[in-house]
């Protein structure tokens, strides 16, 4: 009987209703034959597996899901959505979680990667196109670091592979698409980070 | 035939030799690449971890400035490029409530009417015609080579409607057809890491490390790629796993259109095959003797 009650609690609904907005997958197809968590590559490193995070999705545990290391671990090679017997979208429901953590404000359990996503988002707004060595250089100043890359860098640099400039007169369509994308957010659950600093 | 042409940011840096070998190839094979003009990024793996509407408003944006240029397709040779492409395209046919947040993001309906190519598919065409064997002037017999897909070309099938996801196979067609033999193995689509090499490299060793060992096991002295963020941890982290495993692969890892370039008598300068951090040098000479002889 309690577990009748429990899909009508809207503490516990809410979550999976906001998940469902903003991934426009049915987790409630799941049937936990655990093939996702069995073809994860990265599943060894994973606190919970994919097959749990969205179990966790249908009973609605909010902090289990946003802040797991799962969802940022994810490397989003699709096996899992590729092979589920039930169509369900496992890597699309990941996307999800990471969108819905960074906008309600949670603490990253990955944070270099999460600073990752930030940090090149930001490379293309401001120059409409990814400044490789630019990204590189900002996630080791700010992440510590910096010397284990250097000795790779310095062969790239040497091979002529890492352009020392951004390109230009690129950001302009960029910085409005990402203006108008986050303009949506504010009204609607499906609307996402688009402008995220 | 011309074909718009959507390089990305990485072939013009860290893939810099994948842009070079498809330009050196592409007049060889009888087509012709035309840059689109005033493209931006295609939002790689961080539009879709950051923003959906981004992520699908980047690609989108690109396809309309293709249209804008009379074509109705567009060669796209990164494969992460190429599947945020096909996603963008999936994602709007969908859903239309996503399709209207897109149209707000770009300020116009998005354009579904442009078709994104991969290499493998052009190349893939024209390596199975009739006049492709008259081409070949070198011969690459003695070159085993792992064709290795990875992630994104394949995957998931009702998106990327490419080859077998499972085991796909147009790679080695053309590797074959190129004189060179493709080696049967099992990490064919096995992800190598990709964009986790800025952040979580330990996860990238160990998951590049059983690509390199199982190619490596089934005899192959090569691996051929299609995706710059591939040819990134193959190679260049190569060294690292080597010290860490204690084992030596020295596996060159070549594009794709490396190897093709070859066969059609190419330089290995044309090809741009001295970027590479691991040297094919030793194992192209080791080709050229015997035949030289």
């Amino acid at each position: 009987m309690e577990a009748l009650t429990l899909d009508r609690d809207p503490r516990l609904t809410s979550f999976l209703r906001t998940m469902a907005a903003q991934s426009e997958v049915d987790v409630n197809l799941c049937y936990q034959c655990r093939k996702c968590a069995a073809g994860c590559p990265v599943a060894y490193a994973m606190d919970l597996t994919p097959t749990q995070v969205i179990h966790a999705v249908r009973l609605g545990q909010r902090d289990l899901v946003l802040r797991s290391r799962t969802i940022w671990l994810c490397i989003s090679c699709e096996t899992c959505t590729t092979r589920c017997p039930q169509g369900v979208d496992i890597a699309k429901v990941m996307d999800a979680a990471r969108i819905i953590a960074v906008r309600e404000g949670i603490e990253p359990a990955v944070p270099e990667v999460a600073r990752f996503h930030r940090k090149a988002m930001k490379s293309i707004r401001r120059h409409g196109r990814m400044f490789e060595l630019g990204l590189i250089v900002g996630l080791k100043m700010s992440g510590g670091g910096l010397t284990k890359d250097m000795v790779l860098g310095m062969k790239l640099f040497g091979k002529g592979k890492l352009k020392l400039l951004p390109s230009f007169g690129k950001s302009g369509p960029v910085k409005a698409m990402a203006r108008r994308a986050g303009r949506g957010t504010a009204g609607s659950a499906a609307g996402d980070g688009g402008s995220t600093p | 035939m011309k074909y718009a042409y959507f390089p990305g940011c990485s072939l013009h840096s860290t893939g810099k030799e994948y842009d070079i070998s498809l330009r050196a190839i592409a007049p060889k094979l009888g087509f012709e690449l035309e840059e689109v003009p005033e493209w931006v990024c295609c939002g790689t793996s961080s539009a879709h971890a950051t923003s959906r509407t981004m992520a699908a408003a980047l690609p989108l944006y690109n396809m309309a400035k293709v249209a804008g240029a009379g074509a109705d397709r567009v060669l796209v040779p990164c494969a992460a490029c190429f599947a945020r492409f096909k996603h963008a395209l999936h994602d709007v046919k969908e859903s239309a409530s996503f399709a209207g947040q897109v149209e707000r993001a770009l300020g116009t309906q998005p354009r579904t009417g442009v078709a994104p190519l991969h290499p493998l598919q052009v190349v893939g065409d024209i390596a199975a015609g009739n006049t492709f064997p008259g081409m070949v002037v070198a011969d690459l017999a003695g070159l085993k080579v792992a064709c290795y897909y990875g992630c994104l070309l394949t995957r998931p099938p009702e998106v990327m409607r490419f080859d077998e996801c499972e085991y796909p196979m147009s790679m080695d067609r053309i590797v074959r057809r190129c004189g060179a033999e493709p080696v049967d193995w099992s990490f064919k689509t096995d992800c190598c890491g990709a964009s986790f090499s800025l952040t979580l490299v330990d996860v990238v060793h160990e998951l590049t490390a059983k690509i390199l060992a199982n190619a490596k096991d089934l005899g192959a002295n090569c691996i051929a790629v299609a995706c710059s963020l591939c040819h990134a941890n193959l190679d260049a982290r190569q060294s690292e796993i080597e010290a860490k495993t204690g084992r030596e692969f020295g596996l060159p890892i070549f594009y794709f259109t490396q190897i093709v370039g070859l066969a059609l008598g190419l330089s290995t300068k044309a090809l741009g095959l001295r970027k590479h951090i691991v040297s094919p040098m030793p194992l192209l000479d080791g080709l050229r003797g015997p035949r030289a002889a």
